[in-house]
């Protein structure tokens, strides 16, 4: 009798379940926006100062001069984006405005319908928000804002250089060499790197392709989702020479990046390590791995040596951001919120308490150290921003080139491999 | 089965010349009826709704390339099932949950039962030996993964330990050599596990009579004829118990491996579950990874159907097959 009883249930579970997907899939119709009182429900990652402490009085700070608007804001941990964000781009009640990284990612959630366009809304203004910002747009559209821009170069250790006999930072890969083989002598770790995550290996893949081929040729090639280009074959070539030279702390590939004192980051920290290639997050998660107070002072800033014989511009270089996509909604009162948070108070905010890169040049003055400043210079003046690979093709397939690079780091596959492993992933190959 | 039925025999039975006894069956069983659903309705409500449903929607899933986002439009068959079984790091993840299942066999199984039978001794400080060898279960893995990943660093406590006591030699990169990863997880599995499995068994070891030693004993039997051919066979059930358990954890192997290795290097300790959360979700490809999960699900669950019809039948006899009837 219960499972007579039951089997209605089970089938209205059955017929409810299309009905919720079909629910799920629709609804990409701008609907009209919100007039009068609007509250914003916003994602972000800050969970922890200083970002945290900054969003907190970024929210006060808005509904004061904007009583119309109340934002809710919700911090999520980094890793739960990934996961949540299909789910809620999938339901009828996502967040107003979440943190997005730009690039093919985004270009993925864009394609659920619910992610507004918010071209004509940020026209004004975003050409405040940098050359960056042209990364959080697909097809000519614009569907989100950077606030914080990120460079990536080598963070190296003034005194551990010196006690190698090191005298200027590397600006060429024979002279980076030099250094390395100079550091190996005096005992030294030359090069930490968090193999364990992939993605750190992945830069160096990343800046050999950037200096190898031509800024037109790294457009056209991430437009069309396919290596053609020999270069980035030769990329694969340098990054394996360079590895042959054994640049790298032992262990390298079960190192994290970030975490703990025996991280490739608390290596440098604590002086194990010489150098690292890294963004310019990295004094930030130094600081938190050490109880070194002078660490700033120590620690300095060159960026990715010369390639002789690449077709790339010396001083183009790898870069990324964060920021933040607006859904249908709200979109309106979304984009000025974006606006707000690209605003030199804002901006300042950031830079002061060294949680980024801001993207608005009149805060730059505001950055902790002048090795920051450096970094930030470094990036106004760069011809062309390439922003890391794996944020900028669709993630399939920048999790497929970073798999690729990890598997080289590892002492497996070839530079040819690289080039097959993303040009498979992007043909829908697993 | 006589004493499923002997109830209602018994109601029937006193009084069988009274008309009322079909109502009062009829009630009876209503009430049973009643008494079934409301017991059995909720758990079967939420098991439906939290079990059968997702996974038939994963099935519904896996039949299409879809990246998470939009409509469900580009329906490709079982063509994700195949890129799965063709993919060489899929089928290297199959083969790490083999190996962990079986090493888990050869390995942490006579370890188990050694230690087992050692701390049913009457010995001095077994509370505390006991309560030590159990210790390591009771932290999540998690917390396992990262005590763990902290100690086997490169100049860590495990390298300073073995230099300390002159075995240098044997300092090995643990987690960054693709050909010793899965064994230096392996060998983290075994020392968080093994106290369950000593537990399990020194209950089972308790309902070995003591009778049948003291016979065993009196009829000549040594020390070892005992062990091997009277308590052995009378653990029979727990092990077999244990190994169930001790193989659907390995296939399910995830949190451990994803925090001390994510998988790697070089794919050399991805499991099906490493496998499945890298590229279902970090790679937004839900199809596939839809695909992955169920093909994890059908391989467990076809385990566990052909264990419990093989080895588990005759310890479940009586208690599963016959009340039914």
């Amino acid at each position: 009798m219960f499972v007579k009883r039951r089997i209605p249930v089970l089938a209205a579970l059955a017929a409810v379940v299309p009905l919720a997907l079909a629910a799920c899939s629709g609804g990409s119709d701008t609907a009209a926006q919100p007039s009068g009182p609007v509250t914003l429900t916003w994602w972000h990652n800050g969970t922890t100062d200083p970002l945290k402490g900054i969003w907190e009085q970024v929210v006060a700070d808005y509904h004061q001069a904007h009583p119309d608007v109340t934002i809710k804001a919700q911090p999520l941990q980094n890793e739960e984006f990934p996961t949540k964000i299909p789910l809620a781009l999938q339901s009828n009640d996502p967040p107003d405005v979440y943190q997005a990284w730009g690039g093919g990612e985004m270009a993925s959630q864009v394609t659920s319908g619910k992610v507004a366009d918010i071209s004509d809304a940020t026209k004004p203004w975003i050409s405040g928000a940098g050359k960056l910002a042209a990364d959080w747009q697909a097809d000519g559209k614009q569907y989100g804002v950077p606030f914080e821009q990120h460079i990536v170069g080598f963070w190296y250790r003034k005194d551990l250089f010196t006690q190698a006999g090191v005298t200027t930072p590397p600006s060429t890969m024979d002279e980076l060499n030099t250094a390395v083989a100079k550091l190996k002598t005096a005992g030294l770790a030359p090069i930490a790197v968090g193999g364990k995550d992939r993605w750190p290996d992945a830069f160096y893949y990343n800046y050999f392709a950037v200096r190898e081929c031509s800024s037109d040729v790294l457009k056209q090639s991430v437009k069309a989702v396919k290596l053609e280009d020999p270069c980035w074959t030769k990329a694969g070539q340098d990054l394996k020479s360079f590895l042959a030279t054994q640049p790298f702390q032992t262990g390298f590939a079960g190192t994290a990046a970030q975490q703990g004192a025996g991280s490739s980051a608390g290596l440098v920290a604590n002086g194990k390590a010489a150098m690292e290639l890294q963004g310019d997050w990295e004094p930030g998660t130094m600081s938190s791995l050490t109880d070194d107070e002078q660490l700033d002072s120590k620690i300095g800033w060159f960026p990715f040596p010369a390639v002789p014989g690449g077709a790339g511009d010396p001083a183009a270089a790898l870069a990324g951001g964060d920021g933040f996509s607006c859904t249908t909604r709200a979109s309106k009162a979304c984009a000025d919120f974006l606006q707000y948070l690209g605003s030199e108070p804002v901006q300042t905010k950031i830079a002061a308490a060294g949680a980024g890169l801001p993207v608005n040049t009149a805060a730059a003055k505001s950055l902790k150290t002048d090795t920051l400043k450096t970094v930030f210079d470094y990036g106004q003046k760069a011809p062309y921003l390439q922003m890391y690979f794996d944020k900028a093709f669709p993630t399939a397939v920048g999790a497929a080139l970073n798999d690729a690079v990890a598997n080289l780091f590892a002492g497996q596959g070839t530079p040819e491999g690289i080039v097959t492993a993303v040009n498979q992933a992007a043909a829908g190959n697993k | 089965m006589t004493t499923v039925t002997s109830p209602v025999r018994a109601a029937r039975g006193p009084r069988p010349s009274v008309p009322a006894v079909p109502a009062r069956v009829r009630r009876s069983s209503l009430r049973k009826r009643l008494e079934l659903t409301l017991l059995l309705g909720p758990a079967l409500l939420l098991f439906a709704g939290f079990v059968l449903v997702p996974i038939g929607i994963a099935a519904f899933y896996s039949l299409f390339n879809w990246n998470g986002f939009g409509a469900l439009d580009d329906f490709v068959g079982f063509d994700n099932y195949a890129d799965a079984f063709t993919g060489s790091v899929f089928q290297g993840a199959i083969g790490h949950n083999l190996i962990i299942a079986g090493l888990s066999i050869v390995v942490q199984l006579p370890l188990s039962i050694g230690l087992a039978l050692l701390l049913n001794r009457k010995l001095r400080g077994r509370a505390v030996l006991r309560a030590l060898v159990f210790a390591p279960y009771v932290l999540s893995e998690a917390i396992t993964a990262v005590i763990w990943l902290l100690m086997l660093q490169p100049g860590g406590f495990m390298d300073q330990l073995l230099k300390g006591v002159g075995l240098g030699g044997l300092i090995h990169q643990w987690v960054a050599d693709p050909g010793l990863v899965l064994y230096t997880l392996f060998a983290v599995i075994t020392w968080k596990y093994i106290g369950f499995g000593i537990i399990l068994l020194l209950a089972g070891l308790q309902g070995v009579p003591a009778e049948l030693r003291e016979a065993a004993a009196l009829d000549g039997a040594s020390a070892w004829q005992t062990t091997r051919h009277v308590v052995l066979p009378l653990l029979g059930p727990t092990i077999r118990i244990w190994v169930f358990l001790s193989v659907i954890g390995s296939l399910q192997l995830f949190d451990l491996v994803w925090i001390m290795t994510l998988g790697g290097p070089a794919n050399a300790s991805t499991t099906m579950a490493t496998y499945l959360i890298d590229h279902g979700f970090k790679r937004y490809e839900f199809g596939f990874g839809s695909a992955v999960a169920v093909i994890l699900f059908v391989i467990c669950f076809v385990f566990a159907l052909l264990y419990q019809r093989f080895a588990l039948r005759r310890d479940t006899e009586g208690a599963l097959t016959r009340m039914v009837g």
